[in-house]
């Protein structure tokens, strides 16, 4: 018998059922249970709301491998220059002293569904009346012909931020003089809309202070993206001539990469790049398909209580769900998780279920002081999460404008992470 | 800017990138400054209330975090049981750029950088504390309010359990402790202006996407409903 104590960081009667039960752990009997795979926005989220509002009544632990969680929103401004990586890091420690979230730092590896119960590499297994998945994305296997993931440290995708983009930056700040920083961008849909196009802005930033003569190209499948007129107007007033673009008609959509020759070809024609960043296409965290609740590469949800539409003990939070109309964003997971918690509260101890409904908003930052921003509300139909109403930032708008939205994005990290992590 | 600091180069000698305000500066400009910058939270002047921010008669020489009744920050409160006093010098540390001196301040407000702007805010400022005994007999400056409310609307008395659910579509933005950066406070706000600053992003009179956005959904009860819950966050 093999006890790993310090992957709990739970409560001390956690503990104290680790030693009396090494191997069905972490859980009194009596309360209901909650078990949250996956510490991000919508996991820490629901955990957090699920703990704080039932005041204890329902048991919640949360499991997520990494100690120290590096968001990805942000993980853009890192490269460009504009936040230390330290000040992307949150840790647990609260959600776990604060709120008596037992907080499991493992993999999850198994869901029996019949059982109810979540086991883990570490070797325990968790009984649970409600499951809520929120492992966030991995990448679909051969998207992009000759790249694979143990390609990432010579071609980083940097879309799981932490290592990952500390080694894209430092790629880039290596490139010869003159040299090329190429990026795959992936097809939909795919973890933050903007994202790519707000990295491409970060980059040509950083390039443009310490490599002005740099090169970036973008192999691009998609024949629009988010965002795309504030992002092609910043290009153009801010970076004139150092970003290139190939979409769809000109073989963006046809790709292959040779990660030893470091060589991107895009429709038959061979390019020799410095740097490759391959964004590769995207499907539910593993888990959701280990659970058997995908379909495809997403896992279909009820719009009203993100539950899963094969099991109505099980919900599925953020970049995993197919929900509707949603984009896949952390602002987006989060406000999910909120409605998560008011119906999984509701249905194990009779509080009061409101309606659901949803918000979204992403910034991006194109240059300094430079932000734009894309919002929109939902609601929960029959069919899916659906769309009111929304709003985005003008080509036009002022400088003051821009800065007051960069000053805001600032204030929404603050905001979001503190809703997250207590 | 670029005239300013040209001319009083000798002042400026020595002070590195900040300059502090000097004492003596114009009271009437520093009241269309007030009335510009502070007046939307602030009162100043006979009968002035708390409002979103404490009121500021006699503000002078006074010990930081004192004014009955008014729940201040918590970093504010640390500054003052670490023997915070407002003074002249104080003030205008404390408006060129409020985060930095009292890092979670409630304060949400991104400071005035222009020395000259804070002497003359400072002068109008002096008016109201010079001696307790003696404010000016003028009525309070009026809360900037840009909107009004139909009464009936503000006698809706919220639901705070409702509005504690509600909350969870604003505190993805704006922080459950108060702290504001770059995103205001909404916490301990009294109901009323609560109130009439959400029905004026509702009506499109508040110019802001996200907010316009997100208040147009809500009803008049809703709004009440948030107004009660934030007005009690500890």
């Amino acid at each position: 018998m093999k006890l790993n104590r310090r992957a709990f960081i739970g409560t001390a009667a956690a503990g104290a059922a680790t030693l009396s039960a090494p191997r069905v752990m972490g859980q009194d009997s009596g309360r209901p249970r909650v078990v949250v795979i996956g510490g991000g926005s919508g996991g820490a989220t629901a955990a957090r709301y699920i703990a704080k509002d039932s005041n204890g009544a329902i048991d919640v632990t949360l499991i997520e491998p990494t100690r120290a969680y590096y968001t990805c929103y942000f993980s853009n401004l890192y490269i460009g220059g504009f936040r230390e990586m330290d000040s992307l890091g949150h840790s647990y420690g609260t959600l776990a002293g604060s709120y008596g979230i037992n907080v499991l730092h493992d993999w999850a590896t198994g869901v029996d569904r019949d059982a109810r119960t979540v086991t883990t590499a570490g070797g325990y297994t968790l009984g649970y009346d409600r499951l809520i998945l929120s492992p966030g994305i991995d990448f679909v296997d051969g998207a992009v012909p000759g790249w694979d993931i143990s390609a990432q440290d010579r071609m980083p995708h940097a879309y799981k931020a932490g290592s990952q983009t500390e080694l894209l930056k430092a790629q880039i700040e290596a490139m010869p003089e003159g040299g090329t920083y190429a990026m795959v961008a992936p097809p939909n849909p795919y973890r933050c809309p903007p994202g790519p196009y707000e990295r491409v802005s970060m980059v040509a930033h950083l390039l443009s202070e310490i490599n002005p003569t740099a090169k970036i190209l973008i192999a691009d499948p998609k024949q629009n993206f988010s965002k795309q007129a504030l992002f092609e107007d910043g290009w153009r007033n801010n970076y004139a001539g150092m970003i290139e673009r190939i979409g769809p008609d000109f073989g963006g959509d046809d790709v292959e990469v040779d990660p030893e020759a470091m060589t991107l070809s895009i429709g038959g024609a061979v390019e020799n790049v410095d740097v490759c960043n391959v964004i590769p296409a995207m499907k539910a965290g593993r888990i959701a398909e280990i659970a058997g609740v995908t379909e495809g590469n997403w896992a279909p949800v009820n719009a009203t209580d993100l539950s899963s539409t094969m099991d109505e003990n099980v919900h599925v939070l953020g970049d995993s769900a197919a929900q509707g109309d949603m984009p896949k964003s952390g602002f987006a997971a989060n406000s999910q998780a909120k409605v998560c918690a008011n119906a999984v509260r509701g249905a194990l101890t009779g509080s009061s279920v409101f309606p659901a409904r949803f918000a979204n908003t992403c910034w991006s930052l194109i240059d300094t002081d430079n932000g734009v921003k894309v919002g929109a509300t939902y609601e929960a139909t029959e069919e899916k999460i659906a769309k009111v109403d929304g709003f985005i930032s003008d080509t036009g708008e002022s400088a003051e404008v821009r800065a007051a939205t960069y000053r805001e994005s600032i204030g929404w990290y603050d905001g979001i992470t503190a809703d997250m992590f207590g | 800017m670029i005239r300013r600091a040209l001319l009083p180069a000798v002042i400026l000698a020595g002070l590195g990138s900040s300059a502090a305000a000097q004492v003596g500066g114009d009271p009437d400009r520093g009241e269309a400054l007030f009335q510009s910058d502070c007046a939307s939270c602030h009162q100043v002047g006979q009968g002035a209330r708390n409002r979103v921010g404490p009121h500021l008669n006699g503000i002078f020489d006074r010990r930081a975090g004192a004014i009955e009744g008014f729940r201040y920050s918590e970093d504010m409160m640390l500054r003052a049981d670490a023997g915070l006093k407002w003074t002249f010098e104080t003030l205008d540390r404390y408006i060129e750029n409020p985060r930095v001196f009292v890092s979670r301040t409630r304060m949400n407000y991104a400071g005035m950088a222009d020395a000259e702007d804070r002497a003359d805010l400072l002068a109008y400022l002096r008016l109201f504390s010079a001696d307790p005994a003696d404010i000016p007999e003028a009525a309070p400056t009026a809360a900037a309010v840009d909107h009004s409310v139909d009464p009936e609307i503000l006698a809706i008395v919220g639901d705070p359990a409702y509005g504690e659910y509600l909350s969870g579509e604003c505190t993805s933005c704006h922080q459950e402790s108060g702290a504001a950066n770059g995103i205001p406070s909404i916490t301990n706000w009294p109901e009323d202006v609560f109130v009439t600053a959400m029905h004026a992003y509702k009506e499109g009179v508040r110019q802001h996407n996200v907010m316009q956005m997100t208040a147009s959904r809500l009803s008049n009860e809703e709004i009440a409903a948030l107004a009660a819950y934030f007005a009690t966050v500890e």
